[in-house]
């Protein structure tokens, strides 16, 4: 029960965040506007001048003072899915980030429950090795990871982006404290009733865990998408880029083209855009308990 | 403990060595079969992605290696290269004076947004999304986008500054101006991210002690500075240790807009580590580099967590 009352502490104060403003104050004009609107259009502004030059004509892009354009070109778009391999580029990411997201779900869950759950040889010093890679920068570990993935055959394929990245210490690390948080009661009472330990992870401890799940899936697929040092080693060929290679690349062959790129860009940042609209209350949520957490 | 012995033995767990029958019964009986069969897929992962490669990379860093045929061993040469290597300093006081603009910007804007975000207004959906957003951009469209707006000739930044009477700059080409256009970029890459954490800690404070000040006589300024502020004190320490560490691996920005340039003005460490590595294929040399960098960062982040904890007070 203690378990209990500590995770209602963690998780009211992150759940809260989206639904309502924290302060008694009666909703209405206040000072803050003064601060809070030339902010967000500060914060705001870039997305907008990128939507608006991704519909401009080349031209227009090089009129000073710039202009708003006369009429909106949406063939911009497809001009920059066709100039350049999008839609590959855009299959392979998603294939990272899904199988990246899965192999986290799985694996990191099993091993934080182990951690949390399980008393078994090995297991402190175990997790203790996984906490100390945590605090390795990628920098140093990158120049042997590539070696290691062009001895296993790997290299230059998406092989390379997505085995390395099947779990993460991270997910490790945030599951076992979701786990540890939880009563255990519950699943002694279904090991009583004859469940195995997985079929009691499955059906009787993950149900519980969704906001801690949804925290490493939202953020693998985040950091997936955006990948950026890890695949410019590990990736030379044009038709197994993913989305930021992609860009780079096509930002340094066509540097002065601003529509074509700006609508690239953009289209390459959708997928998440979406995401972020649609769930942006679980999108918060996650990054405040990554951040907290990890 | 109880409960264990109803388990099905689950596959694929490493047997261990069992000298007597009684200690391979204990290990039966115990959760180990149980823990090792379901940590051993992250494990094993973790072993050759994870620690292999911390321990390769000390064998690396102790060699000459192009990354193409066998290295050869040449001791501390390339540690001692690198206390020689007038760029190197050169990187290492880029990136320090980069993270010292960037952090403390970062920390006092976020703060100020996560404040005013707290609080019932109109349109306070609207201006969450608008400061949140840029958090999903990823560093490469943040990096072409920034390019965009800085471009000398059509980029709109320019355009705001000529309205102003100021004439045209040319930002990232411009040795003098580069690191500080990086700097303004990462900030607005970076602040959702800072404003989330700090807005998530203001609304766990327990309303009790905001109102207690209140019926105190205690103004909002007040309440403020002596109450919300000390109360963010292990956030702002947490912010602070998080984006060092992140200032200080600074490189795909870089990468995008100005490729360490113009004049090196902007060759931070991990930069020059990207050239030696994979320009002129010296993977020892990068290594001990990247060895330097990870020992800054471990000084730094503990320098700050003791300096954190004179003056952090944590909520009994």
């Amino acid at each position: 029960m203690e378990a209990a009352a500590r995770r209602q502490e963690l998780l009211p104060e992150i759940g809260s965040l989206e639904t309502e403003a924290g302060e008694g104050r009666r909703r209405g004009l206040s000072a803050w506007h003064l601060f809070l609107v030339p902010m967000s259009l500060l914060m705001a502004f870039p997305f907008i001048w990128m939507f608006i030059t991704a519909v401009s004509t080349l031209p227009e892009t090089r009129r000073f003072p710039p202009s708003l354009p006369h009429a909106i070109q949406w063939h911009n778009f497809i001009d920059a899915w066709t100039t350049v391999p999008f839609d590959r580029w855009l299959l392979n990411t998603t294939i990272v980030a899904v199988a990246s997201v899965v192999g986290n779900l799985v694996f990191c869950s099993m091993a934080g429950y182990a951690f949390a759950r399980l008393r078994f040889i090995g297991g402190g010093t175990a997790f203790l090795l996984i906490l100390a890679t945590l605090m390795v920068p990628f920098q140093v570990v990158m120049i042997p990871t590539l070696l290691i993935v062009r001895g296993l055959g790997l290299v230059d394929t998406l092989g390379a982006l997505i085995v390395p990245n099947l779990v993460t210490p991270f997910g490790i690390f945030l599951l076992r404290q979701f786990f540890k948080t939880l009563p255990v009661e519950i699943e002694e009472a279904a090991r009583i009733d004859g469940a195995s330990r997985f079929g009691t992870l499955v059906k009787i401890v993950l149900p519980q865990m969704k906001a801690p799940l949804a925290t490493v899936a939202i953020m693998t697929l985040l950091w997936r998408w955006n990948d950026f040092l890890w695949p410019l080693i590990a990736i030379q060929t044009e038709s197994r880029y993913t989305l930021p290679l992609g860009l780079a690349a096509f930002q340094g062959a066509h540097f002065t083209n601003w529509p074509l790129l700006m609508a690239g860009t953009l289209m390459s940042q959708l997928p998440m855009l979406i995401v972020f609209v649609v769930a942006q209350r679980w999108f918060v949520q996650s990054l405040a308990s990554s951040g907290i957490k990890g | 403990m109880s409960a264990v012995t109803l388990s099905p033995a689950p596959p694929a767990a490493p047997a261990q060595p069992a000298r007597k029958a009684s200690r391979w019964e204990r290990f039966l009986a115990s959760d180990s079969l149980a823990g090792w069969g379901f940590a051993s897929p992250a494990m094993l992962l973790i072993a050759v992605f994870g620690v292999a490669p911390i321990v390769w990379s000390v064998v690396l860093s102790f060699q000459r290696n192009n990354l193409l045929s066998q290295g050869t061993w040449i001791g501390f040469k390339n540690y001692e290269r690198l206390m020689r290597d007038p760029l190197f300093a050169h990187s290492v006081r880029l990136t320090v004076l980069y993270a010292a603009l960037f952090v403390p910007i970062s920390i006092v804007l976020s703060l100020l947004c996560a404040v005013a975000l707290n609080r019932k207004l109109w349109f306070i959906r609207l201006y969450r999304t608008a400061i949140f957003l840029p958090v999903v951009a990823s560093t490469v469209a943040e990096a072409i986008l920034f390019l965009w707006l800085f471009d000398p000739y059509y980029g709109v930044v320019n355009v705001a500054l000529s309205k102003l009477g100021i004439p045209q700059q040319s930002f990232f080409q411009n040795p003098s101006q580069a690191l500080y256009c990086i700097v303004i970029m990462t900030v607005w890459g970076w602040l959702g991210f800072s404003v989330i954490i700090y807005l998530a800690a203001l609304q766990g404070i327990p309303k009790e002690l905001v109102e207690a000040a209140a019926i105190d006589g205690a103004s909002r300024w007040r309440i403020f500075r002596r109450v919300e502020l000390p109360l963010l004190g292990p956030t702002t320490l947490f912010l602070v240790v998080y984006l060092s560490i992140n200032a200080l691996q600074l490189f795909d920005e870089i990468y995008v807009t100005t490729r360490g340039g113009p004049l090196n003005s902007t060759l931070v460490v991990v930069y020059y580590l990207y050239q030696q590595a994979f320009q002129f294929f010296d993977a020892g040399y990068a290594t001990a580099i990247a060895y330097v960098l990870f020992l800054g960062i471990l000084v730094l982040t503990i320098v700050q967590l003791l300096i954190g904890r004179r003056f952090v007070h944590y909520r009994s």
